[in-house]
């Protein structure tokens, strides 16, 4: 689905990365931690194509990142949700258009969506806050709007970073199950965090695999996870 | 034909991806502005383009088909040196007419510079013949080998002198109006140029957005061609109405005023800036989306 092999990422004359190979299989649920400035979030990047190696091959559903043009890259994002710490959001649409834009974008804009889009509001706990726009929502609200524009397109894989790191642990604890029936439902899911309390939080629910990112390797941790 | 059909979705727009650009109200108004400034002057290059193009033509087509032969001659001599002239211009190929001017149509002549009640019979004036020409046109160089030889007193003035100068004045005034009027229209492609920039610029965030939840860089850029284009349509429409207005109130062309008062539209003319709106909005449909092609080839 998404595979990973002996890459490496430099930025600024510095390699950020090295020798990475990993592979997330479908219907797969990983972790990846490691303290911040470690590259969580350039791996991350590099997962959905934001970013491209300086060695090593990225291959999203079986087509190397090198060899797609932009659109290829674009039409392969509709198939991979991704949440952002930030959450990024257009601030002058309200929620539920940010949380349709994807559908939007790929031309999908049937009444079929609009109920998904509905259910999909009700099922984030976001129903009554949809008419509001972004800078009006809490820290929680916008992660779980990220959430919900992430799998609305129903991707097979989904990459939240630091889902978690802007709520409280109530809140955290919610994420995590919403992210964990999203697997249930089959979906790949990646999350990189530094919280090591989600992480087994989550162990006790699912089979999740640790990736630890430690010199700028990626390793699988140990069972003290 | 695909460019042209991606133009006319501009007119049919996609609601949806409008909204993803966030509104701009003054940045927005300053571009319809400086394009009605730029529709507004496109209207005088076009109406001082059309005139001088008409002058060139009516200048060209007044003095090019006829010619004037002028006799200087003893008084007991002229009447022999007209009607020898007559017959040599009768024989000649290419002259359809000729004739010798009246006394009163000579006074008419020379009325301007001496005033009426001018006693031409008292001055020694030379004859004029006006001689028009056929289509094909008569040799001049022949005519004057004949003329001097049969008419010794008669100087052939075939205009050429005056109307070249006069077509070539009028020729590059009407040039002048062209390339006044591409000047314009290169300014405001460079206007919206860089209008674009500042916008796309001004939203990388919103572009990082779109990107992310898997946006084509046809759909990003589509959205703001359609913003400027419209906008470029909208502005020049206005300064396009605001000059023909401002033509119309021209005073009407005139003998006495000369040139200056002939520079409004004549006829199918004032159909022309109709064109202008839809120059403004091709101008800025190609400025936008070479920017925005080139912004997004830049942006990761």
């Amino acid at each position: 689905m998404i595979e990973l092999e002996n890459v490496a990422y430099s930025y600024g004359g510095g390699e950020l990365l090295s020798e990475i190979s990993v592979k997330l299989a479908p219907g797969s649920f990983h972790f990846l931690t490691g303290p911040s400035g470690a590259g969580k979030t350039t791996f991350m990047k590099l997962c959905y194509g934001a970013l491209l190696p300086t060695a090593g091959h990225v291959r999203l559903f079986d087509q190397d990142v090198r060899l797609m043009d932009r659109d290829d890259i674009a039409f392969n994002r509709r198939r991979i949700g991704v949440v952002h710490q930030d959450c990024q959001f257009l601030d002058h649409l309200p929620v539920h258009e940010n949380i349709a834009l994807p559908l939007s974008v790929s031309g999908r804009d049937s009444l079929d969506e609009q109920a998904n889009l509905k259910e999909l509001v009700t099922w984030v706990g976001l129903k009554s806050r949809a008419g509001a726009l972004p800078p009006e929502l809490s820290g929680g609200e916008r992660q779980r709007a990220a959430l919900a524009r992430a799998v609305i397109m129903s991707p097979d894989v989904v990459l939240a970073d630091e889902p978690t790191g802007n709520v409280d642990w109530e809140m955290s604890q919610r994420l995590l199950q919403l992210l964990i029936e999203l697997n249930r439902m089959g979906k790949t899911i990646l999350i990189a965090t530094h919280d090591l309390n989600l992480i087994r939080a989550a162990k006790s629910q699912v089979q999740a695999r640790v990736l630890r990112i430690a010199n700028r390797r990626v390793q699988l941790a140990g069972a003290d996870l | 034909m695909k460019l042209l059909s991606r133009f006319s979705t501009i007119f049919v727009g996609d609601v949806q991806a409008d909204r993803v650009v966030p509104p701009t109200g003054f940045t927005a108004n300053l571009t319809i502005f400086s394009a009605a400034a730029m529709g507004f002057l496109a209207v005088f290059a076009l109406a001082l383009s059309l005139a001088a193009g008409r002058l060139a033509d009516r200048w060209s087509n007044e003095l090019a088909r006829s010619s004037t032969l002028r006799i200087s001659a003893p008084a007991d001599q002229i009447d022999t040196q007209i009607a020898a002239a007559l017959r040599v211009l009768e024989t000649t190929p290419g002259v359809a007419t000729a004739r010798a001017l009246s006394d009163d149509e000579q006074r008419a002549l020379l009325e301007p510079f001496f005033g009426p009640d001018l006693p031409l019979e008292t001055l020694p004036i030379p004859q004029l013949i006006e001689i028009n020409e056929t289509a094909q046109g008569y040799d001049p160089t022949g005519l004057r080998l004949r003329l001097a030889a049969e008419v010794p007193g008669a100087v052939l003035d075939d205009h050429t002198r005056w109307r070249k100068p006069l077509v070539r004045a009028a020729s590059r005034l009407r040039l002048l109006g062209w390339t006044a009027f591409l000047l314009i229209g290169g300014a405001m492609a460079a206007m919206i140029t860089l209008a674009a920039q500042s916008a796309l610029a001004a939203n990388t965030q919103v572009i990082s957005v779109l990107r992310l939840v898997g946006a084509q860089d046809s759909y990003i850029a589509g959205a703001f061609v359609r913003r400027f284009t419209l906008r470029g349509f909208t502005g020049a429409a206005i300064g396009m109405v605001a000059g023909v207005i401002a033509v119309s109130l021209l005073p009407a062309a005139q003998d006495e005023g000369g040139f200056l008062t002939g520079l409004g539209f004549h006829g199918a003319h004032w159909l022309w800036p109709l064109l202008i709106p839809m120059i403004g909005g091709i101008v800025a449909f190609a400025a936008t989306r070479a920017a925005a092609r080139r912004k997004l080839k830049e942006l990761p």
